[in-house]
């Protein structure tokens, strides 16, 4: 009788999986009948509808569906540009039919009604495109609009007139709400499906370039040229094997990937530790291997994701285990970078020593430790918002300080320092811009030792002394910890971290300028910390690869170079998104996700340990 | 307990703490003598948590002297106040909630370790003796509450507690700073009577055995007659009554402070 059943509840994912709470949760909640097809909530429909409309224009006018058409996903059907414009029709039709399950109210199964509803939003969403073809038809408005243009209206319309625009966008714009309606419906190991099917497509459009890249290398780009078109995107053929072979593998998959890590996660002791070693060492053969088939621009891109990866190790200590909002990280990148160049390189303008770069580095850290604690001593006597203010004018001073005329003398003001040599590695090997190869294994290297740092401080008593101190500061303090101490030591830490990847980036570039050194980095990396994960060391990896790897780093293009002038745009749209659907991050650490969901946790907890504690008292 | 010849291990002399124009605390004399129970009651706002949080420096002394086994505590950091050898609890539970139990009665001997940044990392032979040690101590302190703390417990976060074992948890957490003097801020607040009677037994164990002094401040007058050597009555931030707990019981100012407040005794 029963169509479909649901069988997953909620999305948030617990860290601890509830014995009973699966069962639990669907004997209390009364499963409902599917609603009737057409009796929809209008309200809710319109009200989303709109502001996709809205979404739509907006996306539209920033030209991105322009900009963006060039790039190719799938060789003749879909560009980036028009995905950009797929997206937000079905989401709002997938989120139309979402419902809440909660104890005590029915809950309906999905059904045409789901579907209907999500036709009827994604319409909505959609003729919001619509409506701006026909306004682009009938007005003017390139003044302040400068993307209000003949172009863009050529491609809502497919080239083929208003008339046309108005229609197929509510066409398409049902038809995607639709699909989102019906992600609702499906078993959830056909949603699993479907979505590996779709991000395998994406995917591998998106890795195209590393893809051809490292097969070259290999010498297998006969097999790549297969699935790629000559001009960029999948060919049609390859999108149709690619999405059928993951399709097959997601599905013969299915719970067997979680069931494996269940079974590492269910290992004690030495057993788990070799599992963990095993897969870290697999993972560390993989980098290593990697770029010695792919050419430059690839290893230029895993050399810039390695350095933002250090960065973002650094402020995982700072930000994620002692809970200090620090905005001006960036400053001690900066040193990082400009004592490096002025201890190796010859053309410093005040004194330069031209020490090999480890040499060097041991002045760089020395004296980056010297700025943290310099600029930590003030700072960290402050809390909260006060403290992520001051930290932000401290990383814009030290910036400043290096452009002023003061100190050009030194610092050679907005001209910087150039002619900065590589890094020299005992004889052994240089490293140098022009060989990002190298650059690579040197960051790699580094980021090894970034990672070690924070998983053994994580597990010591300076460790478990910063969370006591991010969670409460007052009893931390009643509780001996000397918290300005110990936050002036993460602050340090996270310091020299930042240098290392200072002092690699201008040994790699070759020079450092102040404009190297904008606020905006300060914001990337905090942005990659809180989207990867904020307090976990795989999380803010995951992270870096994505939005540096992928969208670009402040200054450095991406996979996905098309998006550099709409990357900040998207980093906030995901950011928000972020913080709405999953505020722990990417790859969340347990503790944070403990600490945002705390409330149902402990809801559960309670719910569990009821009849346990009743025992307990009657023990006793 | 307290004899006379004996060097009280805390004195307040004229203690005041003054909350820009409201005395919390005035001219307040107070002697605790090592291996005593001293409870502390008073009616709501009488000042007792102040109290607590000027021997703990939480807040700052206006006017007077604590003195902790014979040395000042004025102008300390509440840091270095724990690290002397006193310990709280506080009358609103403040755990580390989303630090395991374990982990809790952890990080409080923090101010009893040394290890730094360096044995972490080198992973030295010093630094996991230590960190063997602490877990040892850590779970030895839980293991006072019999079995409600241990086992799985340990790595539970303590928000999952229910509420009569989070405050055993900061019990525990006191004891792991290795105190001398411990001051229980309402311990029994909200337990039912079986569990209330049960934490009273605790705290006479907790001096008889880890031999700690205890101030406790406590509105259950059963509790109160049940564990105390002496009894401190305050009102408006004033020692209005001193003595054993029959004695004061009967003290007319005392009564006279809690009918006037309206409080129940
Ligand atoms: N931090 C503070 N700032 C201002 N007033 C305070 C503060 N802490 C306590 N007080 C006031 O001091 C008085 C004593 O409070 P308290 O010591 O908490 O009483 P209790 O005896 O109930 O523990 C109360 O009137 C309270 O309002
Ligand atoms: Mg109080």
């Amino acid at each position: 009788m029963s169509l479909t059943t649901p069988s997953e509840p909620g999305p948030p994912p617990a860290p601890e999986p509830a014995p009973s709470a699966g069962g639990a949760a669907n004997g209390l909640s009364n499963d409902a009948p599917p609603r009737p097809p057409f009796a929809q909530d209008w309200r809710r429909i319109a009200r989303m509808g709109a502001i996709g409309a809205i979404g739509q224009i907006f996306i539209s006018l920033s030209n991105m569906p322009v900009k963006l058409d060039g790039r190719a996903i799938i060789e003749g059907v879909l560009s980036l540009g028009y995905l950009s414009l797929v997206v937000l029709p079905l989401a709002a039709g997938s989120r139309v039919g979402h419902q809440l399950r909660r104890e005590g109210v029915p809950f309906h199964r999905p059904g045409a009604h789901e579907v209907i509803g999500g036709a009827a939003c994604g319409a909505l969403v959609g003729g919001g495109l619509s409506l701006l073809a026909v306004l682009i038809a009938n007005f003017d408005l390139r003044e302040p609009l400068v993307n209000w243009s003949p172009i863009l209206a050529e491609l809502l319309a497919f080239n083929r007139g208003t008339a046309f625009a108005v229609i197929i966008w509510l066409a398409i714009g049902a038809a995607v709400g639709a699909a989102g309606g019906l992600l609702r419906v499906v078993p959830s190991l056909a949603r699993r499906v479907l979505w590996t099917m779709v991000l395998t497509l994406f995917g591998s459009a998106v890795l195209e370039s590393l893809t051809t890249d490292l097969a070259e290398g290999m010498g297998i780009e006969g097999l790549v040229d297969w699935f790629y078109a000559p001009r960029g995107g999948l060919t049609i053929t390859g999108a149709i094997a690619l999405a059928a072979g993951s399709g097959v593998l997601a599905f013969v998959a299915r719970g067997r990937i979680k069931g494996a890590k269940a079974r590492i996660d269910a290992l004690e002791g030495p057993a788990r530790n070799r599992a963990h070693l095993g897969l870290i060492l697999a993972t560390a053969a993989v980098l290593v291997i990697l770029p010695m088939f792919a050419g430059k621009l690839t290893n230029e891109l895993l050399a810039n994701v390695g350095l933002f990866v250090l960065l973002a190790l650094g402020l995982n200590i700072v930000v994620g285990l002692a809970g200090i909002l620090d905005l001006g990280y960036v400053a001690f990148f900066a040193v990082g970078s400009y004592s490096a160049a002025v201890l190796t390189a010859a053309t410093s303008p005040k004194i330069h020593p031209e020490l090999p770069w480890f040499v060097a580095l041991i002045g760089v850290v020395l004296l980056t430790g010297l700025v943290g604690l310099f600029i930590g001593a003030p700072v960290i006597r402050m809390r909260g918002d006060y403290l992520a203010i001051v930290t932000l004018g401290f990383g814009e001073i030290i910036r400043l300080l290096f452009l002023s005329d003061w100190l050009s003398g030194w610092f050679g003001g907005s001209q910087g320092i150039t002619n900065i040599p590589g890094a020299e590695i005992f004889g052994l090997a240089e490293v140098a811009g022009t060989d990002p190869r190298s650059v690579f294994y040197l960051v790699l290297a580094f980021c090894a030792i970034a990672i070690y740092v924070s998983w053994r401080l994580e597990r010591s008593r300076i460790g478990r002394a910063w969370m006591a101190v991010r969670e409460d500061e007052t009893v931390a303090e009643a509780m001996g910890i000397n918290t300005v101490n110990v936050k002036l030591l993460a602050f340090v830490v996270g310091a020299v971290l930042g240098s290392f990847s200072g002092a690699i980036f201008s040994a790699k570039v070759g020079s450092v300028f102040p404009a190297s050194f904008l606020i905006l980095v300060s914001i990337v990396i905090l942005v990659v910390v809180i989207f990867g994960g904020m307090g976990n060391i795989v999380g803010v990896i995951a992270g870096s690869a994505v939005l540096i790897g992928v969208l670009g780093g402040p200054k450095q293009p991406g996979l996905l170079a098309e998006f550099s002038e709409f990357k900040l745009l998207i980093y906030g749209a995901l950011l928000v998104w972020m913080m709405l659907a999953r505020p722990e991050g990417l790859i969340p650490s347990v503790r944070r996700t403990r600490e945002l969901h705390q409330e149902e946790l402990a809801q559960d907890a309670w719910l569990r340990g009821q009849t346990e504690d009743d025992n307990g008292e009657d023990q006793s | 307990m307290s004899t006379a010849a004996q060097q009280p291990i805390l004195e307040t002399r004229g203690l005041g703490v003054d909350f820009g124009g409201l005395k919390a605390l005035d001219g307040l004399d107070l002697a605790v003598y090592p291996g005593e129970i001293v409870s502390v009651i008073g009616p709501n706002g009488a000042g007792k948590t102040t109290l607590f949080n000027a021997i703990t420096a939480t807040v700052a002394a206006s006017e007077g002297d604590i003195r902790f086994e014979g040395e000042s505590l004025i102008g300390l950091d509440p840091n270095r106040v724990t690290s002397r050898g006193i310990a709280r609890t506080f009358q609103n539970v403040r755990l580390f909630a989303n630090m395991t139990v374990l982990e809790n009665v952890m990080v409080s001997q923090h101010c009893r370790t040394r290890q730094s940044v360096f044995g972490a990392l080198l992973f030295t032979k010093a630094f996991r003796d230590e960190e063997a040690e602490i877990t040892e101590r850590g779970k030895e302190v839980l293991s006072f509450f019999g079995h409600r703390l241990v086992g799985y417990r340990f790595d539970q976060p303590a928000y999952t507690l229910s509420y009569a074992n989070r405050r055993r948890l900061e019990i525990a957490r006191a004891m792991a700073t290795q105190p001398k003097l411990i001051l229980l801020d309402e311990p029994v607040a909200g337990m039912n009577p079986t569990e209330s009677a049960e934490l009273t037994g605790l705290i006479g164990r907790l001096r008889d055995e880890w031999g700690f002094a205890i101030v406790v401040i406590e509105h259950d007058m059963e509790v109160v007659r049940e564990v105390s050597d002496r009894v401190v009555v305050l009102d408006h931030g004033v020692k209005i009554a001193e003595g054993d707990y029959a004695d004061v019981a009967v003290d007319p100012q005392v009564i006279e402070a809690y009918l006037g407040h309206g409080a129940t005794a």
